[in-house]
């Protein structure tokens, strides 16, 4: 843009970035070296003391006996998390990609979990997924299933996380393939069509392929906040029952704000990224063997 | 089977699909709702009576009248906290957005790059040095310090900045003819211009910060400062064998926001295509 004064340019220009820049600096930038720096020391907040450890925060949480646990525990959340929200957004955006009465209204049913507070929602599901007296096993004795008694279950419940995510998250990420389902051009389905191909066929041969830049994100998005669950954990089991539900949020909150051990949650939080780093990588490499961006 | 029947099939199994679905959507707010409006034994039952037999108010009652914890007060505090961080949020993004699509100044394409490159680093790494640059800063338990990072906003910058590079210039080098000065025109041409993104990015930093759980949990540690949905965490420790209390407290919480959206819907959607934030 032209402005014939320079010098109100340069005062404008630092007017109107100062405030972002200085917080992006601060908060984000300045942050990022000392969370390096104490990720290096033993740094004890309430005692006030900071040692030099070189890598032993790294080499300490990695040998000990929690990590592979916490792993484990963050992996499982994540290989039930992922397929099935793919499937369930999937599934909601076919939905609402149809016309029928009542699909505003169903669309907005769709959303109110994601508006709801990770709390709220937290909350709700403890009762929902309440042994005897809850909906879910209520639900399940209907069909004569007899529930398990989810949230104090050590294997059920990280299921019963997971499925409280699923109710929370599905409507929002299936916004967003729907949005990709709506960019599709009908006259392929036509051509298709005509080619005598069946609804089937069509699904797998033009929806899919056309869909997988969409779901391809999804994937990303999902592994990058799916290895970063904590508060549905923190609320429903506070990592419990016997420790089955310990994840990497929920260890470098309660080191570094029930224990004040701010080297370890520091160090704790850069293996936690470079394991991001690590799965991202790996989905962008292989994301040529699935993803279509022709079209 | 004959043919006409053949072709209801798929029709009545999408039926079935979305009664499914919606069923599992609805049931847990209204498994919510009809406990919160039950006693400490009615919401005991096998099976679940929706409609309360004797409908009380004890579970609301005791929501604002609990030991330690003010409802009301953590309410405000929630409002008030979300409006101011709204304000500053979208207002820093905005400015810095007309920076990088109106202005551009030497090695502005690095600065912009940073700011993108900070996007992909997780909140989890910057909470502790946060913590502690707060603490230096002597502005722990205070909610300008809950309030400052959201000044670091690159996704709100990145969104306005490419609403903003679809104005034309002409717009605002006109408007500065004819003696608007440059934080005139700003504020009464730009701004209205790209109203669709603004709009999306103000309800997306007013229901992240209605929402947020963690932040302001570990900053703010007097109860009388806590937020609603801090509030709501603790109860869940403290009652948990008072259902029909938390399922209150859990009404009261999400009634707000589910407005705020119902009277926007429109706009949150559009947001969504836009590529927006939880």
């Amino acid at each position: 843009m032209y402005l014939p004064n320079a010098r109100t340019r340069r005062a404008a220009t630092a007017v109107f970035l100062a405030p972002s820049l200085i917080g992006v600096v601060v908060f984000c930038l300045v942050p990022i070296g000392m969370s390096m720096f104490y990720s290096f020391h033993d740094y004890d907040l309430l005692a006030g003391t900071m040692d030099f450890l070189g890598l032993r925060n790294f080499s300490r949480i990695l040998s000990g006996r929690e990590f592979p646990q916490v792993l484990l525990h963050t992996l499982t959340y994540l290989g039930l998390y992922l397929p099935l929200i793919l499937l369930t957004s999937l599934g909601q955006a076919l939905i609402l990609n149809k016309s029928f009465p009542g699909r505003g209204a169903l669309r907005a049913v769709f959303y109110t979990p994601v508006i709801t507070s990770w709390v709220a929602a937290a909350v709700v599901w403890t009762w929902v997924l309440s042994g005897r007296y809850g909906l879910m096993n209520q639900a399940l004795a209907a069909i004569g299933i007899t529930g398990p008694a989810w949230l104090n279950s050590r294997a059920w419940a990280m299921p019963g996380i997971v499925m409280t995510a699923l109710w929370k998250d599905t409507g929002y990420y299936a916004l967003m393939v729907l949005a990709a389902l709506k960019s599709i051009d009908p006259a392929l389905y036509e051509a298709a069509s005509i080619d005598g191909a069946g609804g089937v066929r069509r699904f797998v041969s033009i929806t899919l392929p056309l869909l997988s830049p969409t779901l391809f994100l999804l994937v990303v998005i999902n592994v990058i906040y799916g290895l970063q669950v904590f508060e549905s954990v923190l609320i429903m089991t506070d990592g419990g029952p016997g420790g089955a539900t310990t994840v990497f949020l929920e260890r470098i909150y309660k080191y570094a704000f029930r224990q004040y051990k701010m080297g370890m949650a520091s160090a704790y939080s850069w293996i936690l990224f470079a394991i991001i780093l690590v799965f991202t990588l790996i989905q962008f490499r292989a994301q040529k063997k699935w993803v279509n961006y022709d079209a | 089977m004959p043919k006409t029947m053949y072709r209801h099939i798929p029709k009545a199994l999408f039926v079935v699909l979305v009664l499914i679905t919606a069923l599992f959507t609805l049931l847990p707010f209204l498994f919510m709702l009809s406990s919160s409006f039950k006693g400490e034994e009615a919401i005991r039952t096998i099976p679940i009576r929706w409609i309360p037999e004797r409908p009380t108010l004890e579970g609301y009652i005791r929501v604002f009248n609990m030991p330690g914890f003010s409802f009301p007060r953590a309410s405000f505090n929630s409002l008030f906290l979300a409006v101011a961080t709204t304000l500053v949020q979208v207002l820093s993004a905005c400015m810095a957005a007309f920076v990088f699509a109106k202005l551009p100044f030497r090695g502005y394409g690095k600065v912009f790059g940073l700011y993108l490159a900070t996007m992909m680093i997780p909140g989890t790494v910057t909470m502790v040095p946060n913590y502690i640059i707060l603490r230096l800063l002597g502005l722990l338990d205070t909610y300008t310090g809950l309030i400052l990072p959201a000044l670091a906003n690159a996704f709100g910058v990145f969104l306005m900045r490419q609403a903003m590079m679809t104005v034309s210039d002409s717009y605002l080098e006109s408007a500065m003819l004819d003696g608007a000065s440059l934080y005139r025109s700003f504020f009464v041409i730009l701004l209205p211009m790209v109203s669709p993104t603004l709009f999306t990015l103000i309800l997306l930093a007013f229901m992240g910060s209605w929402n947020s759980y963690l932040w302001p949990l570990i900053v703010l540690t007097s109860t009388d400062r806590q937020t609603l949905q801090v509030v709501l965490g603790n109860m869940n420790s403290m009652y948990r064998n008072n259902e029909h209390v938390l399922m209150a407290g859990a009404v009261l919480t999400i009634l707000p926001i589910l407005i705020v959206y119902l009277l926007s819907k429109r706009r949150v959607d559009s947001g969504i295509a836009l590529g927006g934030l939880k």
